[in-house]
């Protein structure tokens, strides 16, 4: 078992930048990618030059060639791109910790740009299908990622009893934390029971508030060994354990031909990230869980652990989720009311809260998950202070 | 419309459906048999690469289904609400099925109103149009037809489900 224990704490997040966030930002993809990198690896005090590592999304369209000759890196050694949309958010900083600990890098960054907001919406593109099986599901009008996910939703309340209260306790949460925090685009915007009762269906069961917000921003941060990271100019956030998911018979965000289609990929990533920590899910003091549906908290609090199978929607009941709470959640706003950058902000959200800087802040905050897109492979991470 | 972009795997079950015929990929190594969809070019259980296009009955209850708002495609958001299911066949509850249940063979997506809609609901499939004859027919044991459709097939009409007590 010795060389498993290669990736813990072995390596730890030592810079975080991003852009602004907003329904749209005049800059392109490339400019915003630049910014959130150089930002980031501002905020960690190393040189550009110093950079020999990348990763990112395959979704990404910003490619390494570009963004290396913009800011000016070194030579790279690694570079690695990640499926799935949103499910590779984690593995991002994953596969860099990897090629660090392994030797193959020093100085890594990953990051994600996207104009999400003023772009268009990947589904009202036919003629380029996305990578699900589009035509077992898509003529029948099953055609976004909100239809795709509505119906393991309502057959998760079907089978559990779940409600549309469950779901607003998981958007109020996000929210609240949001009205804390200046850069997210909800901010000044609270949610009330009514307003989320009261709005307009996108796919019954998941109502407009159910849906993550169409956002134009780009984040990044900065990757080192454990001994560079004592030097640098931030407290250092170690990547204790990291994992991804990708289950036997899995089918993506249409994941409906298995035995069981409502234990997803987040089970599998929270094996391997269990396996491989000091601490376990009652250990964990906050959490940045994927949140591009409000439905995926429930069912990752249930694939990372939190709860028993089918507990998920109680387990937001009495404030669990709030500053506070049993496992407060997504404390920047989160995809639904921060910005829905891929879930990358969840990412420096996650180190935030362990320098103890977030805008929502949990007292003492010492160690932190934070997920990627439940639904598609997946990946976690375990990040401690 | 949205037609079903087919790839070499599914092509067969197209072709079937546009017969009229529901179809679903099955091994054809003697000691395994096991269904499987979507298709794909090898058994995930024994790994064989025979395969055979099995009659299914037809019958399945809806296990789960969403109704879709706009913003939707213009053909889509023209019919929205409509009922989106996922139907469980009755020979193999794990063989998941999308479509969308219908008042009858090749009716529109929103003829039936989305508060009929039940999860467990009696379910049949039916072809819209161009299939011979609307029902799929009663379980046999895939031996016949084996060598799929000579009509260049395509995507011809999309199974649709009516329910079996409406």
């Amino acid at each position: 078992m010795a060389g498993l224990a290669g990736l813990k704490d072995a390596t730890a997040v030592v810079g975080i930048g991003q852009t602004a966030f907003a329904k749209q930002l005049p800059e392109s993809e490339k400019t915003l990618a630049c910014r959130a990198v150089l930002a980031a690896l501002d905020d960690a005090g190393i040189a550009p030059s110093e950079v020999d590592a990348l990763a990112s999304y395959t979704m990404e369209e910003t490619d390494e060639v570009e963004l290396a000759k913009s800011i000016g890196a070194g030579d790279l050694t690694f570079f690695s791109k990640v499926g799935y949309g949103g499910g590779g958010s984690c593995a991002t900083v994953a596969h860099l910790a990897t090629a660090i600990a392994t030797g193959q890098a020093t100085v890594g960054v990953a990051w994600r740009s996207r104009k999400r907001g003023s772009g268009p919406r990947p589904w009202k593109n036919t003629t380029v299908q996305l990578p699900t099986p589009a035509q077992w599901t898509r003529p029948f009008g099953l055609l976004r990622p909100a239809d795709e996910i509505a119906m393991l939703t309502r057959r998760y309340m079907h089978e559990y009893g779940a409600t549309r209260d469950h779901l607003f306790n998981v958007a109020l949460a996000c929210r609240n934390r949001a009205n804390q925090n200046p850069a997210a685009i909800m901010y000044e915007r609270p949610l009330t029971r009514e307003m989320y009762m009261t709005s307009r269906w996108i796919s019954e069961p998941l109502c407009l508030f159910d849906n993550c917000l169409e956002t134009d921003g780009a984040l990044a941060c900065v990757i080192v060994s454990k001994e560079r990271a004592r030097d640098c100019r931030r407290r250092p956030v170690y990547v204790h354990s990291a994992g991804q998911g990708l289950p036997a018979q899995h089918h993506g965000m249409v994941n409906y031909w298995n035995d069981d289609p409502l234990t997803g990929p987040a089970w599998t990533a929270a094996r391997h990230l269990w396996k491989h920590a000091d601490f376990a899910p009652g250990d964990v003091d906050v959490a940045q869980i994927y949140d591009a549906f409000t439905a995926l908290i429930p069912l990752s609090l249930e694939g990372y652990g939190f709860c028993g199978r089918g507990e998920g929607g109680a387990f937001t009941e009495g404030g669990a989720l709030e500053i506070g709470g049993r496992l407060p959640v997504n404390t920047s706003g989160g995809g639904l009311s921060e910005a829905y950058v891929h879930g990358f902000n969840l990412i420096n959200e996650g180190v935030k809260q362990l320098r103890g800087t977030s805008t929502a802040q949990v007292p003492d905050a010492a160690t932190c998950l934070v997920t990627a897109g439940e639904g598609v492979p997946t990946s976690a991470l375990l990040l401690r202070s | 419309m949205l037609t079903p972009v087919v790839d070499d795997d599914g092509a067969p079950f197209w072709e079937y459906a546009a017969r009229g015929e529901l179809r679903i990929q099955a091994c054809a190594r003697q000691d395994c048999g096991e269904l499987r969809f979507p298709p794909r070019p090898c058994c995930p259980h024994c790994q064989s690469f025979e395969s055979e296009w099995r009659r299914m009955s037809g019958k399945g209850r809806i296990w789960s289904y969403v109704v879709p708002h706009p913003p939707l495609l213009p053909d889509y958001a023209e019919q929205a609400p409509y009922g989106v299911i996922v139907v469980e066949l009755a020979e193999a509850p794990r063989i998941r099925l999308v479509g969308n249940l219908v008042s009858g063979p090749g009716a529109p997506l929103n003829s039936v109103p989305a508060e009929r809609i039940r999860i467990g609901a009696k379910v049949q499939v039916v072809f819209g149009h161009g299939g011979q004859g609307g029902k799929g027919g009663h379980g046999r044991d895939g031996k016949d037809g084996g060598d799929g459709a000579d009509d260049g097939g395509g995507a011809g009409p999309l199974p649709q489900w009516v329910l079996e007590r409406p």
